[in-house]
Parts: C-alpha cells; structure tokens; sequence
C-alpha cells in the first residue's frame, strides 16, 4: 500500500541530502520538524558546514564578517550523518544509491538533490589559471580573494557587471581600490533589471569611482612571465593593467554527476514538478528523487508555467522547506512551489530587492519615489499585468508590490501611490536586451498567505 | 440594553485589563466599521501586514477627509511645531527619519546601542540594590519606568535631573495618543496639549542650541550637527524628533517591560527558566511583543483612495485602525495565538509595527528589556504577584499596568 509506504519512510525510512548547503540544512530541518525520525544523511564536496553565500560578495570582503564565519544558523537540531568534503559522483536510480567519489555508496528511500550552481569560470584554460584571476561562489573564494585585496592591488578588474560582480566591485571601491568593470551590454544589472535601471545602476557605479566599460568584452587576460595576470585586453582593443581580475560571468549548474543516470537533469538544471520531485530523461516525474534551491528547475504558475531556474537565496530555502514536506507526505497533502521570486543585493550602500520576474515584463513605471534620487519602486508589467517589481533603498513598500503580482493585478498602476512623481505616472519601455516572453495564456493567480494555505485562483482567457 | 460599538468596549477603561476576548470578536468581522464617521477597523494579522505596506496608506493627518477630522488636527496638536516623522508620508519621511537613524546606527553610528550594554547593566543593577531591605516595591516607578527613562537621556543628552519637569510636559502628550481621550477632547484639553509640546520644545531647544555651539557624544548633538547626504535638519526638525525619540524612547519600554513582568508572574515555569538562563531572555521578549506588545492599537492611518480589503471598500480618507494586539494573536497566523510561549519556532509579531514606519528604537528596546527581565528574574527571590490583575493606566493605545507591586523574600 503506497500510503503505508509513506508512513514507513517517515518513520524508520532513509533520506539522503547531495548538497549540504542552504537548500540541504534547510530541507533536513524541515524533515525533522515534520516528523522524520528515519536515517538523514547529508553529503556535500566542499569539507565545511553549511554557511551562507550572501555575505561573501559583501559584509566579508568589507572584514566586516569573516568569510569563515558565515555558518547558517541550525534551526534545529538534525541528527544527521554528514559526509562532508566528498562529492557525489554518480546516481543508480534503479538501485536507489548514491555513489561516492571516494568509492563508497549510499542507499536511500528518498533522495533530494541541492547540488546548486558553480562561478562560472574564465573559458581560456591557461588564462584563468593565471594568479590573481578569481571567481566568487564559496568560503575558499572569498577567503582567497580578501587577502589578496587586502594587499592593496593597483587596480581591480572584474568581468561581467551582473549582481555579483556589481557587489564586488562596491567592496572594492568602499576599500579604496582601483576598479575597472567591463559588461557586454549597455549596463550593469541589464539582463536582470532592463536598461531603465541599469542606467540607474550605471550612475551609481561611475559616481562611485567604478571605471564601467560597457557594450565591450573581455578577449583576453594577459599574464606577465612569473604567471601573474597583469593586464586585460578589451574587444575595443583598448588594454587596462590590473593585478586582479574577478570573474563574474554567472553560473554553471551542478549536474555533471547524474550524466547517465536517466534522471532529467543538463545544463539547464535538473527539471522537476511544482512539487519538487524530479523528471526523468524522458519527462516523466520520479517519486522518489527530488530537487531544491539553485539547481532545480520548476514551473511556476504564476509565470505561465514557464520553467523557472532561480538562484535566489529565498527560493532555496521555501523550495528546500516544500521539497522536504512532500518527501514524506501523501498524495493529496502535497504542496506546489509556489514562491514568489524575490531578490536582494547590496551595492554602494544602496539596498535593491526585486520580486517578481523582471526580465519577463515589457514595461516600467517608476510608481514611488525618483530614479534621479536613486530611491523608488519600479514596477513592470506584461500584457497588463504586474509581473515584478524592483526598489532601490525602499524595500519596505515590497511586500505590497509581490501581493500585487500574485493577484495578477492590472498594469499600468493606476491608483495613487505615495510619493508618486510626475515621471512615475506612465509606463516606459523596460528595455530588456534579449526579451524572451512567454506565450500569452490564461491568467493564474495565488491566494493565501502561508505556504500551507496558498491556492491557485485559474481565470481563463477571454477571448 | 444594548451593547456599546466594539471599538468603543476596546477603549473603554473596565476593559483594559485583558482586552483579548474583545480581539478576538473583532476578528470575526476583518473589517470592522460601525458607526458612521468612526474607524475602519483591521485586526488579522495579514491585513495589517498588508496595510502597513501599503503604499495607499498614509500617516498624514492631512489626508483624513474632513468629515473625520477629531477637531485635533495638525495645527491644534502640534504646538509650533512641525509633525515628527512618524506622522509624516515619503518623502519627507524618509529624509527625516534617515537623518535621526544616522544618529543611532549603523553605518554611521554601528555600535551606539550594543555599547550600551555595560550601561545599561549598571543601571539595572543600581535600581535593583536600591530595592534595599523592602519586600515590596511597585515595580513600575521603582524600576519599569525609571530605567528606560535614564536611559533615553543618556542616549539623547538630556540631563537626568530634568526628569521631573519634562514628564509634566510628556503625560498630557501621551494622553492625546488614546483614542478615548481624543474623542472627549475639550478645548481645555487641547489647549494642554500644544502647550505641553510647546514647552517641551522650548525646553530641547537649548540644550540643541548649546549643542551646536559645543556638539558631544548624544544623539542631540548629532541631530542638530547632521551634515549627510540628506543635508541637514531645520531647528523645527531636530526639534520634533527630539520630542519623538524622547517621548517613543521610553513609554514604549515601560510598558514592555511591565508586561514582561507580570506575564512572567503568571507563568513561574518560563521565570524559573529565565533564572537559570538568562539567554533564554531574547526569545523571551520576542514572544512578550507579539503576546503582550505595549502599542497595541496604532491609530493614525488614512488611505488615500479607495482601497478594497476582504470584500469591504475603505473610501479615502477614512481613518483605519491597525489593531496590532489583535493581529498578534490571531490563530490564522498562530498556533495557540493566546499561550505564552517563548519556544515559538517563528514569532514574527506586529509588536514592532512593519513597513516603513516601524519602531526605529526596536534594538535598544529589545535590549533594555533582555537585561531588565533576566536581571529581575535573577536578583528577585520567589518574587509575587499582590494584585492580580494590577491597576491599569488609562491608555488604549499604549497600554501596561500603572502599578505593577511585587512582593518577594529578599535580593540574591
Ligand atoms: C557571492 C554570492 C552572493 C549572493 N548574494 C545573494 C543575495 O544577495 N541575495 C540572494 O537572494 N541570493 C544571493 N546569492 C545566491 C544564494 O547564495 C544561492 O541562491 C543559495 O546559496 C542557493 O543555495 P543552494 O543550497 O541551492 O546551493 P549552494 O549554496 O550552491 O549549495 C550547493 C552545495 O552543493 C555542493 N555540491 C555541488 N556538487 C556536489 C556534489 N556532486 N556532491 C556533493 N556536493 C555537491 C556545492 O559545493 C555546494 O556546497 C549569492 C550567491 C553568491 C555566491
């Protein structure tokens, strides 16, 4: 009897975490919390407890937090098994275990996958072995890289003018260091906010004393005999000197391990249902292997269904806490995913946080405050709808923004808003480079507050 | 005979002692409008979420619609002075409260308050000693209020001393925040009112005055010294907020830390704990904020359109009451809202209010209540209550016992 089965595994069933980061602790808390009181087993390639990514683009290169002392906070106790410092290598799906780079396997009942993203590095081999060429995703990173700020290099050169290389290029600068930034768009934070805010971000790098580079690209890193970088050569052809160059080209997913295993899993990330449980190769859902936080790919209902990879620390968290509901729940008890993007970042002490999905909206309008302050909610829209929406240093008016988009409310924002400015009263093209829309569908929206008692409101299209 | 409208039973005194049944019935109805011209009334917890992010709702008093105006409008209350930031909308808001907050904390002033600590601890101590032989003390004007008051001045640059002259001043202003009074405004009574505040103003006005001329270490003189990107504050700006922050700097914690007290009395298991642990007070004082938070009704918002809430359309202008209390124990959000239980795996509470306006003193009031409740926990032998409920002060919107007697067998 399958529902037997459920209540065995939650009792005396093995669970098996890869990936003991954010999405792992946070997934073995929740087991625990929901009556797990099988065999957990954590397993995870770096040979550190969890700790937290966010500060390492941040507060630890500041030396306000050490990159070593960024440990997630237990929530509760876990009683796990961690096997950490060994990476997974491989997966027999028939046989329900996990193999070991060290050799050894490990069964389980249930498995949940939370394997994440890596930096993705510098393409040229040779070149990015170079010393004094970084990239920024774990605590080895970052602690590599402080100390080599610390010694005071003549100039910083970072590749790629996303959120990560954004912040870091604000650390720099608040440490007194040279700073050259090169981006192939037209500015910074474009592929996740449109050219409207980039603009906005673009100001706040140069008026920080960030050299931008923009619509250029990085065609080569030169390094002098003794194998330290020393210069950066632009497809402008221009050459800036720089002793360390910082990598910032996004990310790459985690799947290399499950190659051959059957399960759904590339370089998009490892596909899976809005209940977190895993496709195969053939795109049928398994009933035992799971997936959480940035390596998972899940669709969204309030997104058109689109399949959405979201490397956000929020996600991973409600994605891990839903994942490990529904490992030992029935059928019907089961939750959807239904997380509300959202993002934060912090650059030149400007706070911005995103909810929503930018990039899918074709339109903004600036519904409180002024760009020209830097201070303002942005909120974009498609097809009449409010899709996301964005603030620099006014995060507290968010959480109304994010209700908004789950009841699917009507754009242009026509209502009075405080502190509504004259430049805020019609919509603007976003001005997203690459727009990839998805296909005009009927309209989904959330209701509910709490994780448990959120539901889906389906409206279908008019025509 | 018939029943009094719910929200006036709420401000009415016979029922300050445990007005929780009265919020419960309130939630039945999530918007809550019974006589013409009175408030709209919000009490689940994610209503008032909402509206305190809502950027529809305002804290100007400017925007109630005529028709609601209580007759204590801007230009009555104020007393010459212009309204402080908490009754002020963005911009303006938030140029002025950036300005007080780069006084108090980071990243301009990262460790004012944690550096306080050592104070802070000394200032506990001392009240206790001064305890002395009695085996009963009132625990509100031997400790609850003098303790945070001291400690507003320090922080401020008030001289302790003064005490006496600026509660004359502060009682009457306090009282204009309470529903009840305000509807029963007399002239008389508003007339006290913009006195006080005048006074009071005058009063902070030379200590800012020789704060310019010779600025020291107290938030004073940084607020009349502010050079920041936001520039600086007129007098009338420095002013406001100094009666603010004097004013929110310690009736809150008063009643914060009496609270504490007597829910700590009626549960000896959770003070036995404390005794042993005295971290167990951070857990401690965020469950207090959501069981028993001292504002428990905040008052002064106004949409300004119409904003439609669970089916009901509040029209511009009206006044809304964001029942904060009743949110708090609200069992949509809450398992057993009513049990005190500081083992609550998430105690996001309202205590603090959200949204842009929420409490700019949370972290010095969090830890002058940590430090007061482990220390009373600690020092106290088999402390009682005498009087079960205490006698009450007469605030709906601020409310905490106005005596809290504490008998015990003796100091450790
Ligand atoms: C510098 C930086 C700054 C960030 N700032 C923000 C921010 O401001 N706001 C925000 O919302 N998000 C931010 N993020 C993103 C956020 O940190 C991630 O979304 C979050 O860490 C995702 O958690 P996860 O558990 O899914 O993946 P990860 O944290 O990447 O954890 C995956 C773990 O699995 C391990 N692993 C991989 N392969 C294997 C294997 N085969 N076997 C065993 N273990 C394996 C990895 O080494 C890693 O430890 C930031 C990320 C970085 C790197």
């Amino acid at each position: 009897m399958p529902a037997d089965h459920v209540e065995w595994i939650r009792r005396e069933g093995r669970i098996v975490i890869v990936g003991a980061s954010l999405a792992g602790l946070r997934a073995a808390e929740t087991l625990r919390a929901e009556g797990f009181t099988g065999e957990l087993t954590l397993i995870g390639d770096e040979p550190y407890e969890p700790y937290d990514r966010p500060p390492l683009s941040k507060a630890a290169l500041l030396g306000m937090a050490s990159p070593r002392h960024t440990e997630l906070p237990h929530r509760r106790e876990i009683d796990a098994k961690w096997r950490l410092g060994v990476p997974a290598s491989g997966l027999d799906l028939s046989a329900k275990r996990v193999r070991l780079a060290d050799g050894d396997e490990v069964e389980y009942d249930r498995l949940l996958i939370a394997t994440g993203v890596r930096a993705r590095p510098w393409p040229k081999e040779a070149e990015a072995r170079l010393d004094g060429v970084f990239l920024l995703r774990t605590r080895d990173d970052a602690t590599r890289l402080l100390q080599k700020l610390k010694a005071g290099p003549r100039r910083v050169f970072i590749i790629g003018a996303g959120f990560a290389g954004c912040e870091v290029a604000s650390a720099c600068r608040e440490m007194g260091l040279q700073v050259t930034m090169a981006e192939r768009a037209g500015a910074p934070l474009v592929g996740a906010l449109g050219g409207v805010i980039g603009a906005v971000a673009a100001d706040l790098q140069t008026e920080n004393g960030v050299d931008l580079r923009t619509r250029v690209t990085v065609t080569a890193l030169e390094g002098d005999t003794s194998g330290r970088v020393r210069a950066v050569h632009l497809s402008d052809e221009s050459v800036v000197e720089a002793d360390v160059v910082v990598v910032s080209l996004g990310s790459l997913r985690n799947t290399e391990w499950l190659t051959g295993s059957g399960l759904g899993a590339g370089p998009r990330g490892i596909a899976c249902d809005a209940g977190c449980r895993a496709f195969d190769f053939r795109g049928i859902v398994t009933d035992d292997v799971f997936v959480a936080g940035d390596v998972a790919r899940s669709p969204h209902a309030l997104f058109g269904y689109q399949f959405l990879s979201l490397e956000h620390w929020g996600n991973a968290v409600a994605q891990a806490e839903t994942a490990a509901h529904n490992m030992i729940c029935r059928g019907a008890d089961r939750r959807p995913h239904l997380w509300t993007p959202a993002f934060w970042s912090s650059q030149f002490r400007v706070n911005i946080k995103s909810v929503g999905v930018p990039p899918m909206g074709d339109q903004i309008m600036i519904t409180q405050g002024s760009l020209a302050e830097r201070r303002f909610v942005g909120v974009y829209g498609y097809q009449g709808r409010v899709i996301a929406a964005v603030s620099f240093d006014n995060n507290r008016w968010l959480e109304f923004y994010r209700r908004q988009i789950e009841r699917g409310a009507p754009f242009p924002v026509e209502f009075p808003t405080m502190d509504r400015r004259p430049e805020g009263r019609q919509p603007v093209p976003a001005d997203f480079p690459d727009p990839s829309l998805p296909t005009h569908g009927p309209t989904v929206t959330l209701s509910g507050y709490s994780p448990a008692d959120q539901q889906l409101v389906f409206t279908p299209a008019r025509h | 005979m018939t029943q009094a409208p719910l929200f006036r039973q709420i401000t009415d005194f016979a029922n300050r002692a445990d007005p929780y049944p009265l919020y419960t019935e309130l939630r039945r109805t999530p918007v809550l409008h019974e006589e013409e011209g009175g408030p709209y009334v919000v009490s689940s917890y994610y209503d008032i979420e909402a509206l305190l992010h809502d950027p529809r709702v305002s804290s100007d008093a400017a925007n109630l619609a005529a028709s609601e105006d209580d007759g204590l409008g801007m230009g009555d209350e104020t007393g010459g002075l212009p309204p402080s930031f908490l009754r002020l909308d963005p911009p303006e808001h938030d140029r002025l409260r950036r300005i007080a907050n780069s006084a108090f904390g980071p990243p301009h002033q990262p460790r004012r308050i944690e550096n306080m600590r050592g104070e802070l601890d000394g200032i506990v101590t001392g009240l206790i000693d001064g305890f002395g032989d009695a085996r009963e003390v009132d625990l509100v004007d031997q400790f609850a209020y003098p303790f945070p008051v001291t400690v507003i001045c320090r922080l401020l640059g008030v001289p302790r001393e003064d005490e006496p002259r600026f509660r004359s001043w502060v009682d009457p202003l306090v009282a204009t925040l309470d529903p009840d009074t305000r509807r029963s405004a007399d002239p008389e009574f508003v007339k006290t009112a913009q006195e006080s505040r005048m006074q009071l103003g005058m009063y902070l006005a030379g200590l800012v005055e020789q704060r310019t001329k010779e600025p020291q270490d107290d938030v004073l003189s940084d607020l009349a010294n502010s050079r920041g990107p936001d520039g600086a504050m007129t007098m009338m700006e420095v002013l406001s907020t100094a009666v603010l922050l004097l004013i929110a700097g310690h009736e809150t914690t008063v009643n914060l830390i009496t609270n504490g007290m007597l829910t700590l009395l009626r549960h000896p298991e959770v003070l036995g704990r404390l005794r042993e642990d005295p971290g167990l007070s951070v857990r401690i004082v965020e469950e207090l904020l959501r069981y028993e938070p001292p504002v428990q009704i905040v008052p002064q918002r106004t949409c300004i359109t119409d904003i439609e809430l669970r089916g009901t359309t509040i029209p511009k202008g009206s006044r809304i009451w964001l029942m904060i209390a009743a949110g708090n124990r609200d069992p949509e959000r809450f398992k057993e809202p009513d049990r005190f239980d500081p083992d609550r795996e998430d105690i996001q509470h309202l205590g603090f209010g959200s949204g842009i306006h929420s409490c700019f003193g949370a972290p010095l009031a969090r830890l002058e209540t940590q430090i007061a409740l482990s220390e009373l926990a600690r020092r106290l032998e088999n402390p009682r209550l005498v009087e079960d409920p205490p006698p009450y002060r007469p605030n709906a919107v601020l409310r905490g016992p106005r005596h809290l007697n504490v008998a015990f067998d003796g100091l450790r």
